[in-house]
């Protein structure tokens, strides 16, 4: 008797096994991709599901260059559907996209995000520049001394980098090389930083290879503490420590403005205003990819497209900018928003 | 070398209880020192665990209660049979009540602000009542509302009121308003059913630890049903039936360097084997369970071996002398004597497997997901990736949320323990 019982239930549970492998038909949208898009597709996702007619879609938090490749693996219910960007796609991952079947990409640009360089609200409010950046950050920066060559940074406070900024050991704490922020900080403050001196700006032309190396080269002899990708972390530190600072996105900054402050950057503070119409130049673009070959196939994805595109979700008060995404000024979002309506495929990438 | 022979070689024979005798002073020095030091070690890691806890609860506790406003909702017959009742603006209701509330509000900006102290939620709430009681319609009613979370922090005390308003997240009109509410009996931080109910969420308010508890139930169910029958049975063969040779000396190595292997790695083959080869669906407590299973197996395979090597070979020699057979002698006397063994080494792995994230990363289950998931192959998460979730969301009331999430688990823990406790104090037999 008892071994009936055990028996069938063992049978059972295999049948049931073998039978759910063989069901294997997905009915909600699967989204994976960067971790700076993802409190906003969540948000979307959520409002999504809770209006009734669709599941809600399941979003997973990869990281950009993961995103793209699960993204591209082929088309399928076994792979997601979209994938979110704190870039634009790049040129090796669209042929990935392409080699594996996956040619029909809908490219959806949502908006913005600030990168912010923050410090306690109980030290004083920093005006750097990118030129301050460079220079406090950099591994070799130019000779202070004078000539062409490039010496290992010797700085140690901020007064040595710029005689204006308080007399304080720099001491930056951001995110790690696998990080899209740590990317886009090095592409917009590095970079541009770099940019002022005569000398770089000649590497640049002539070597641009040794120039990337450069200023995305970020010096290692502890003034810069790579202190992970949780954000939440850096904010707290930054209110234990106030000498130090920290480089994180703005949603942080804009959910913390009793804790921190964002520094000035080339004379425009970080605020909601400056990144949308670009004063603030640490701002980058947020995108999402969708596979076109998977609309009608998995329920939901125009609908949801239609809801990240609607003017109460993305618009200039819509619920994703409570959540600090910076919105697409009013005729990108238009044309953005027919192109998706349109479902306008990528049919190059730089 | 030369003492011994000295004293040897001394004229007076010491006594024995004279040596004895001088050194029983440091020998008990000694003693009292030694059981000092293991007071201490207790002491140490009792004050850590206290340290532990205190953090946590300290943090966590207040997320149990949550702010909520209670208003007058008419509902308007006009708002809602504009469209079906599902799709009817609920917000709009609300808006009416709130205003009406406020009559002196006035400017967009501000009527912005107000309506911003009401969490987004309470739409749906207002849409359940309806859809569970259409004859509401046309009526009024008081209904408390969930506020949002922003409010709840400020009533909570984790926004100070004294900071100028730029640096603050709830400006001076929304204070007042609140007090105003408050001082009226309106606004009430009440016990929040919905983190113990509801699935994950973006708005704090909304956030919920069910869909994240279901999901470790269901993962563990997995888990426990395939490794401790596997595990139980991979041990007995190993210890009463294989023979002593070089392939289960290999078996016993292999065995023994698995339950050392980080856990990423067995995410890195659960990738490869169940997603990639087999085609089970990503996201899904099936996966996550056969993926923990590997992970957990080792351990239970160990610990079920010393428990079979403790039992008494006499109990094996009886059974096998009153004309059992090898079967018999392992079912019907060495495995119930073995089994509080293997049970405790059992708890062990099921602890370690509640506790793990690091291989659900590679199989997606560290995700964002709304709906509590029903079955083996809905997508689910697990508490310990929805407790790194909040705690690396922006928003500020997630932080006390994330401490009670961890007090979930360690209740879940507790929990399952005590099971696993209860079955060993039946099966324990002492000889």
């Amino acid at each position: 008797m008892k071994k009936a019982v055990v028996l069938s239930i063992v049978v059972a549970l295999i049948a049931a096994t073998a039978g759910m492998v063989q069901a294997q038909q997905r009915d909600s949208i699967s989204i994976v991709g960067s971790s700076t898009v993802y409190p906003f597709a969540t948000v979307v996702a959520e409002k999504f599901g809770k209006a009734g007619s669709f599941k809600s879609p399941k979003i997973e938090s990869t990281g950009t260059g993961g995103g793209f490749k699960l993204f591209c693996g082929g088309v399928g219910v076994q792979h997601p559907d979209m994938s979110n960007a704190s870039r634009a796609i790049k040129a090796s991952e669209f042929e990935t996209c392409q080699k594996n079947g996956v040619t029909d990409i809908v490219e959806v640009k949502i908006g913005y995000d600030g990168i912010v360089v923050a410090n306690s609200q109980k030290a004083a409010g920093l005006k750097l520049t990118t030129k301050d950046i460079f220079l406090a950050l950099a591994k070799d920066v130019p000779d202070p001394k004078g000539g062409e060559g490039l010496v290992a940074n010797p700085y140690k406070t901020w007064k040595d980098v710029n005689p204006s900024l308080p007399d304080v050991k720099i001491e930056v704490l951001g995110p790690p090389p696998t990080s899209g922020t740590r990317d886009a900080f090095v592409e917009l403050a590095m970079e541009s930083g770099a940019l002022k001196f005569e000398g770089l700006k000649k590497l640049s032309k002539e070597d641009g290879k040794k120039f990337q190396k450069v200023f995305s080269s970020i010096r290692e002899d502890g003034a810069y503490v790579e202190a992970g990708e949780n954000d939440n972390l850096i904010v707290q530190k930054l209110g234990a420590n106030p000498n130090a600072l920290g480089v994180f996105g703005f949603s942080f900054l804009d959910q913390n403005t009793d804790k921190i402050q964002g520094s000035f950057v080339d004379g425009n503070p970080p605020s909601f205003e400056n990144i949308a119409s670009g004063k603030y130049p640490l701002s980058r673009p947020l995108f999402f990819y969708v596979k076109k070959a998977h609309v009608g196939v998995i329920p939901g994805i125009k609908e949801y497209l239609a809801e990240f595109t609607s003017e109460k979700a993305w618009g200039k008060d819509g619920y994703l900018s409570e959540k600090g995404l910076i919105p697409l000024p009013e005729a990108e979002r238009k044309q953005v928003g027919e192109n998706v309506k349109a479902l306008k495929t990528v049919t190059e990438v730089k | 070398m030369n003492s011994p022979i000295d004293t040897a070689a001394a004229p007076e024979p010491q006594r024995t209880i004279d040596i004895v005798n001088r050194s029983l002073k440091r020998r008990y020095r000694a003693e009292r020192r030694f059981r000092f030091y293991g007071l201490a070690a207790i002491v140490l890691s009792l004050m850590f665990l206290a340290l532990l806890f205190v953090s946590i609860v300290a943090k966590g506790y207040s997320a149990f209660w949550q702010t909520s406003i209670r208003l007058p909702i008419v509902f308007d017959p006009a708002v809602i049979q504009q469209d079906t009742l599902v799709n009817a603006d609920y917000a709009a209701l609300v808006r009416e009540a709130l205003f009406k509330k406020f009559p002196q509000v006035d400017g967009r900006q501000d009527k912005r602000q107000l309506t911003a102290l009401m969490s987004s939620g309470s739409v749906y709430r207002l849409r359940d009542m309806v859809l569970k009681d259409p004859d509401l319609v046309g009526r009024g009613a008081e209904v408390w509302l969930l506020a949002d979370d922003d409010v709840d922090m400020l009533i909570k005390g984790h926004f100070r009121r004294d900071l100028p308003e730029a640096e603050r997240r709830v400006s001076d009109k929304q204070i007042a308003w609140i007090e105003q509410l408050e001082s009226e009996g309106r606004l009430e931080r009440r016990f929040n059913t919905t983190f113990l109910s509801a699935g994950d969420s973006r708005e704090p308010e909304l956030a919920g630890v069910w869909g994240a508890v279901s999901g470790s139930f269901f993962t563990l169910l997995i888990t426990l049903s395939l490794s401790f029958p596997i595990g139980v049975a991979a041990a007995v063969y190993l210890e009463e039936f294989a023979r002593k040779n070089r392939w289960t000396d290999l078996i016993e190595v292999n065995i023994n360097n698995l339950a050392a292997v980080p856990s990423i790695v067995f995410g890195l083959l659960g990738l490869a084997v169940f997603l990639n080869f087999f085609g089970l669906p990503r996201s899904a407590p099936l996966v996550g369970g056969l993926v923990l299973t590997l992970m957990t197996l080792p351990t239970i395979i160990i610990a079920s071996r010393s428990a079979l090597k403790a039992v008494p070979p006499s109990i094996r020699e009886a059974a096998l002398g009153v004309g059992a057979s090898k079967m018999q002698m392992v079912v019907h006397h060495v495995l119930p004597l073995a089994l509080p063994g293997m049970l405790t080494g059992t708890i062990i792995g099921m602890a370690r497997a509640l506790g793990e994230s690091a291989p659900l990363l590679m199989i997606g289950m560290v995700a964002f997901i709304v709906d509590i998931p029903k079955g083996f192959t809905d997508s689910a998460t697990v508490l310990p990736v929805q407790i790194y979730l909040w705690s690396d969301s922006p928003e500020r009331a997630f932080v006390e949320r994330t401490s009670a999430a961890i007090m979930v688990l360690l209740a879940f823990l507790v929990v399952m323990n005590a099971g696993a406790i209860i079955l060993r104090k039946k099966f324990e037999r002492r000889w």
